[in-house]
């Protein structure tokens, strides 16, 4: 039996891993300064962090909450690690940056740096690259989590030689903004704080809605 | 087993796979210098005309409810049910869409009439679902320029999987200021058509396209191609978000996986070569860390520049027809070698009996993915 060995769940201003709430800023905060306050409360340094967009942003502080007590990443040949995110805007908050940057001829400044985020997979790359993870990748855009597509595609990595696998949802469209990463694993009974539930749809609609949000 | 079917093609050099192959094999192009709605300067871009998709318009129910992009997709889609005679409603067939900006023109304000929800990949699927009925919702696949082989890939899991009999992975992207602008901020377009692999290569032409083939197990559906989608992997660089690994990493790792070594019956590698500095020196060198020097390669994009989502699929069916005429495809606009890795491009048109080729892609965010298709 595969299993989620951990999650990390980023709505409403707050973060919750394993269904625990561990950080929550003020919800008046913009979605700018609410990753900026959840990237101080993580303790990591990683001057690419500043760079990316607010979806990559997103993806890597929910990956990072969700990996942080774990031993996924030392535990995982990372060449057989794969990641598999997805969301229901792809890259369209950064793409309206960019067509907004073209959308007036005599103020036309489109940028690489704004442009090179127009992809949705781009969250992926980031991932990669903070972990050397250099396994499969797949970016999937469904109208809401879509947990039966995700488990699918990644029993089915498994069968075909993954070993480990980065899943989820992260989606960022105007003032709305989600993301949740679980953490699945080939069966094998090593691992450090493990939540260890059944990779299956159950599990991933049961610990999505896991989370009881401050409101 | 799992199996290429029915295919269609509907580029600038034609609507159907039949005529691009034609149009390939006579060594016609599709890019060309055009002047764009948008811009007072010409860019050489592959682009479909305008008046050949009027004429096609009659084919499609409701023609002037969809965007270019789906008008294109319904067309491409319904060409390979036709030939398949496969029904859309079947429960066991799946629709995987592959796109990098699907309808990113509606942010352009270009149609009057379409709700601009379409936007979204996840309801411009199903739009395409609603008109065609299908049983399923599609997958909507959006990873960069490896979508398309990537979605072949999927396609191929998905069957063994057991959940589906048939899945037809259809690939599309259009020409948009919204892309042009982009990679010109990047400085990686050409303004002539592109020269993959070449010393003189300066970078990509952008085109539009969208391509559809069917993935089946039905062995009855694998004529006239009889081949089979041996493996796929994918494989990230972690290395830098928008340039590829110098060493060719992820790709390297693709290589090594798909080919484990046997490498004798390989016809050719259909290669990713954008014609961006980079991105083909890159692949030069994975291919020859893989040992596979010998192997004769092409890149497509000197045809139909770099079409994004279609890319993967429409470079595979040319692939397979080109293996079914055992013929090696001319690498357009290659003339003298401008790479560092030891590899042998396919320099003119030539016949050549093979039972196997390679196709690889490469893109922004480190993917790779790559495939091997063989004879059964």
């Amino acid at each position: 039996m595969n299993t989620i060995n951990s999650y990390a769940h980023i709505k409403y201003n707050q973060v919750s891993v394993n269904g625990e709430i561990v950080f929550q800023s003020n919800p008046s905060l913009s979605l700018a300064e609410f990753l900026s306050e959840a990237y101080k409360a993580l303790g990591v340094s990683y001057p690419k962090f500043h760079k990316m967009d607010a979806q990559c942003k997103l993806g890597f502080l929910c990956a990072e909450f969700a990996l942080k007590e774990t031993s996924f990443l030392t535990e995982n040949d990372l060449t057989k690690t794969a990641i598999v995110l997805s969301n229901a805007a792809s890259s369209l908050e950064t793409d309206r940056i960019h067509q907004h940057s073209i959308d007036d001829r005599s103020n036309y400044f489109p940028s690489p740096a704004v442009f090179v985020y127009t992809l949705p997979n781009i969250t992926i790359g980031e991932l990669a690259i903070k972990h050397k993870i250099t396994g499969e990748n797949a970016f999937f855009v469904s109208e809401q989590l879509d947990a039966n597509l995700l488990v699918n595609y990644t029993e089915s990595l498994i069968q075909s030689g993954s070993e480990a696998a980065i899943v989820g949802w992260v989606e960022v469209d105007g003032a709305n903004f989600e993301a949740f990463i679980f953490l699945s694993e080939k069966q094998k009974d090593t691992n450090k704080n493990a939540i260890f539930k059944p990779l299956n749809q159950t599990s991933v609609i049961t610990i999505y809605n896991q989370t009881i949000w401050t409101h | 087993m799992i199996f290429t079917s029915c295919n269609n093609i509907i580029s600038p050099l034609g609507f159907s796979t039949q005529e691009n192959y034609q149009a390939v094999s006579n060594s016609i192009i599709g890019v060309k210098k055009i002047k764009l709605p948008f811009s007072q300067d010409e860019f050489c871009v592959a682009k479909i005309s305008d008046d050949k998709v009027q004429e096609q318009l009659t084919h499609i129910k409701n023609a002037g409810t969809h965007t270019k992009l789906e008008q294109l997709s319904i067309l491409s889609i319904q060409d390979v049910l036709n030939q398949s005679g496969i029904h859309p409603k079947d429960n066991r067939t799946l629709l995987i869409y592959s796109t990098t900006k699907g309808n990113i023109d509606i942010l352009e304000n270009t149609y009057k009439n379409i709700d601009s929800k379409r936007v979204y990949l996840s309801v411009f699927a199903k739009h395409l679902q609603s008109y065609f009925q299908l049983a399923h919702t599609p997958v909507v696949l959006s990873n960069a320029c490896i979508s398309g082989i990537l979605a072949i890939i999927i396609a191929k899991r998905f069957i063994e999987q057991g959940a589906y009999d048939n899945v037809l992975v259809c690939g599309g992207d259009i020409l948009s200021e919204f892309t042009i602008s982009g990679f010109k901020s990047f400085n990686a377009l050409s303004n002539e058509p592109s020269k993959p692999f070449d010393a003189n290569r300066v970078g990509i032409n952008l085109g539009e396209a969208v391509s559809t083939i069917l993935v089946t197990n039905q062995k009855e559906l694998a004529t006239p191609y009889n081949t089979q989608i041996v493996s796929g992997v994918s494989a990230n660089d972690a290395n830098h978000i928008s340039g590829p690994s110098r060493t060719g990493d992820g790709l390297f790792q693709c290589l090594t996986q798909i080919t484990d070594k046997n490498t004798n019956d390989i016809g050719f590698i259909s290669a990713h070569g954008t014609a961006t500095p980079f991105n083909d020196e890159m692949e030069s060198i994975a291919f020859d860390r893989a040992g596979l020097h010998t192997i004769p390669v092409n890149s497509l994009k000197g045809y139909y520049g770099h079409t994004l989502g279609a890319a993967g699929v429409l470079e595979t069916v040319l692939s397979l027809e080109s293996m079914k005429h055992h013929r090696l495809i001319k690498s357009e606009g290659y003339e003298t070698k401008g790479v560092t890795g030891n590899i042998t491009m396919i320099e003119s048109h030539q016949d050549k009996n093979f039972t196997s080729f390679i196709k690889t892609a490469s893109g922004f965010g480190g993917c790779n993915a790559v495939a091997l298709f063989r004879k059964i």
